[in-house]
């Protein structure tokens, strides 16, 4: 009896792996256009568009089911890169999906997190480290600044903060928008 | 000696304005009661602290650690108490703030026990990048890339020449000149060790010919070194940007460092006067870098010349040395004229990278607004790295930073030269810094996205994985209690079977 229940669970495994490997393996190749815009979305993955993530947004709109106007955390500039894509108009943010803001970042409040997981479950990139009962933390590189994780904190103990610019990301002026006087240029 | 040198496209032959600043000798800055040390003064990853707040400390002491393949220790400039290890002002065209270590000096300046090396010969090649590393050593001209990296050719690459570059071509600098003038012994020190640690033979200490005091100091003390007999001094014209180092690599031997390529693939290797100065330091004297040479000058300055300046010192209390008349709050430039930026902030401290401040430009222009682009062609005729400035400006102006790109924006060395001759005053450079800034933040954005959709897609492949499996298993021990319920359903029949042929 016993062997025999081995021997199946070893086959369903076998054929799991199999499956998992044959759909990664064989992955019937996306819809072009769809890929090209999927490539244009931020990759927050955070669901405002009302789709499960940025990949069915995009299959969505090259399926002509969507606008290209309702991916907040992208704004004008995927609005503009969308239209142009698309040789379509552009149009403005559609509120009901939210507004643009600035990026960003989850910060979990480590003393008062009672480690119960639901923030890694909700996450959509893997950016939540930690075990049960354990304290979690957000890895800072990967987290796109979605806000999942926050809404099923059972004790409010994740904070979104605003990434601030460092010398390192810091982005010269551009020249037609700033007031002479501070121009960097010294000639 | 001029020997038969080659020369770059372009360039200027600006007015020096170095007299100035070299009327007096080296003096010492005054040590300031607070020092601030930005963890990263170079370029690559920021030093991290091993210091706390309240921990007392020796002159040259580590006080912070290497973090990464490419980074260097910081170390105390003086005796005293860290006070802070937060976020201060630096000295950068953002305005922005940076992780400092904050040292409040207690006045004696106590060294920290120094090892000395009197035979680097007996240290390997090694070693003496190691030390190098340790003693937080950078290119002191500007860059501020870690010198022992520039000190490991690595395995595939024969360095056949090592360049000591005292050009020094922008207006108004003077430290490397006044270096070279006072401590050539110093330099030459440094000399022998960089060419022991990169198995060269040749070297090259290139001077451009307005320096004639700095040629006669150096050539003075160079027939008493045996260990530098294939070493020569050669004065090169006066022509800016000479002493940007691919321009120099081109007057001297004639060839061009390919688009994107490194000057080792030439067999050349190029450092600083200054670098070699501080490598000597370290490495006989065993003094890590906590002092540089700043000129100071202008034509706001009152007592101009050149600071030998702790690291942390703030850049307002060396102006109110040298007697300025710039009130708090104003700008002024950090570099030269040409390729420096404005400053404004009144706490920013004296870093590695910094050489010179310039408080009042001579015959400043006022800031006009720009005209239009007549289509002259003046910058493309003085761009020395033979690019074309106005095709250059047009795509980043409309923002097509893919069409920069094709125009070779990221050979651009920023030298401004194209926006000092434009009859129209456009501010060329700024408008290319904007596009290559923006340009290195689009890669890295969308090389965030990726990770972020190979994340996602990961994550629900796992989940389908893991769905699957669920359900096979679910399957599985409903078949299995099936299995065992149909067993016990048989067996329960033999049995009845059994007694209903007993009782038949
Ligand atoms: S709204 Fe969020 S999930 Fe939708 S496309 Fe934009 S980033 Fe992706
Ligand atoms: S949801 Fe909140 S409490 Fe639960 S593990 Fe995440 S951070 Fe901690
Ligand atoms: S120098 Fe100025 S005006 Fe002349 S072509 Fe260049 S950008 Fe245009
Ligand atoms: S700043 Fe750039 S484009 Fe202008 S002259 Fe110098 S290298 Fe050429």
């Amino acid at each position: 009896m016993i062997s025999a229940i081995l021997a199946i669970s070893l086959m369903a495994l076998f054929f799991g792996l199999l499956l998992g490997y044959a759909s990664i393996r064989f992955k019937v190749e996306g819809d072009p256009i769809a890929d090209q815009i999927d490539k244009l979305l931020p990759q927050t993955q955070c669901g405002q568009c009302s789709f499960a993530g940025c990949r069915p947004y995009a299959e969505a709109i090259a399926a002509g089911e969507a606008g290209i106007n309702r991916c907040p955390p992208g704004g004008e500039t995927t609005i503009q890169a969308l239209a142009d894509l698309l040789e379509m108009d552009v149009v403005p943010l559609d509120d009901e999906c939210g507004i643009e803001k600035p990026k960003t970042l989850a910060v979990i409040v480590e003393d008062r997190c009672i480690g119960c997981t639901l923030c890694i479950q909700a996450c959509p990139v893997d950016a939540i480290l930690g075990a049960a009962k354990q304290m979690h933390t957000v890895i800072a590189d990967e987290c796109t600044g979605c806000e999942l994780c926050v809404p099923p904190c059972p004790v409010d103990c994740i904070d979104m903060v605003e990434t601030k610019p460092n010398p390192n990301t810091w982005r010269w002026p551009d020249p037609d928008h700033i007031d002479l006087k501070l121009g960097g240029d010294n000639d | 000696m001029t020997d038969n040198l080659a020369s770059f496209p372009g360039g200027l032959v600006l007015d020096g304005q170095k007299k100035r600043s070299t009327q007096t000798p080296i003096r010492q800055t005054p040590l300031a009661k607070k020092l601030i040390l930005p963890l990263q003064q170079h370029i690559g990853e920021a030093s991290e602290p091993i210091v706390k707040v309240g921990d007392k400390v020796l002159k040259g002491q580590k006080i912070a650690r290497a973090e990464g393949h490419v980074s260097v220790y910081l170390h105390a400039p003086s005796s005293g108490t860290i006070t802070a290890i937060d976020e201060q002002p630096i000295p950068h065209p953002s305005g922005l703030s940076a992780l400092c270590i904050t040292l409040e000096t207690d006045g004696e300046d106590r060294w920290i026990e120094r090892q000395q090396v009197d035979d680097f010969t007996r240290l390997s090649q090694h070693e003496i990048r190691q030390i190098i590393r340790e003693a937080g050593i950078v290119g002191l001209g500007g860059a501020g890339f870690p010198s022992y990296i520039k000190l490991n050719p690595g395995v595939h690459h024969h360095v056949e020449t090592l360049i000591l570059n005292g050009v020094e071509c922008e207006p108004y600098i003077t430290c490397d000149d006044m270096l070279m003038r006072e401590r050539s012994e110093g330099i030459l020190d440094g000399i022998e060790i960089m060419i022991y640690a990169l198995r060269t033979k040749n070297c090259i200490i290139a001077i451009e010919d307005n320096k004639p005091e700095a040629i006669a100091a150096i050539e003075l003390e160079l027939p008493k070194r045996p260990k530098l007999k294939n070493t020569k001094v050669v004065a090169i014209p006066t022509r800016y940007p000479a002493g940007s180092e691919k321009q120099l690599i081109e007057v001297l031997t004639g060839k061009q460092v390919p688009s994107g390529g490194l000057t080792v693939d030439l067999g050349i290797v190029c450092h600083n006067i200054g670098t070699s100065y501080a490598i000597g330091r370290a490495i006989k004297h065993g003094e890590p870098l906590i002092s540089r040479i700043v000129t100071v000058t202008g034509t706001d300055v009152k007592h101009a010349g050149n600071f030998e300046t702790l690291f942390g010192t703030p850049m307002d209390e060396l102006l109110a040395f040298c007697e300025t008349k710039r009130h708090p709050g104003e700008p002024f430039i950090l570099g030269g004229p040409m390729m420096g930026y404005n400053l404004s902030g009144d706490h920013l401290p004296v870093t590695k990278t910094a050489n010179c401040i310039l408080v009042g430009v001579d015959n400043a222009a006022p800031i006009t607004k720009p005209l239009p682009c007549i289509r002259c062609g003046d910058c493309a005729s003085v761009c020395p790295v033979g690019l074309l400035p106005q095709q250059l400006y047009w795509h980043a102006r409309a923002k097509d930073l893919e069409k920069t790109q094709q125009y070779n924006l990221f050979d651009c060395i920023e030298c401004g030269c194209c926006s000092y001759v434009c009859p129209s005053k456009i501010p060329l450079v700024h408008y290319f810094r904007f596009a290559k800034t923006e340009t290195m933040n689009q890669q890295q954005e969308t090389l965030k996205a990726d990770n972020a959709r190979i994340r996602h897609e990961n994550r629900l492949e796992r989940q389908t994985l893991e769905k699957t499996e669920k359900e096979q298993r679910q399957r599985q021990r409903k078949a299995a209690l099936a299995a065992t319920k149909a067993a016990k359903e048989k067996e329960k029949m033999l049995e009845q079977q059994h007694t209903d042929n007993q009782e038949n």
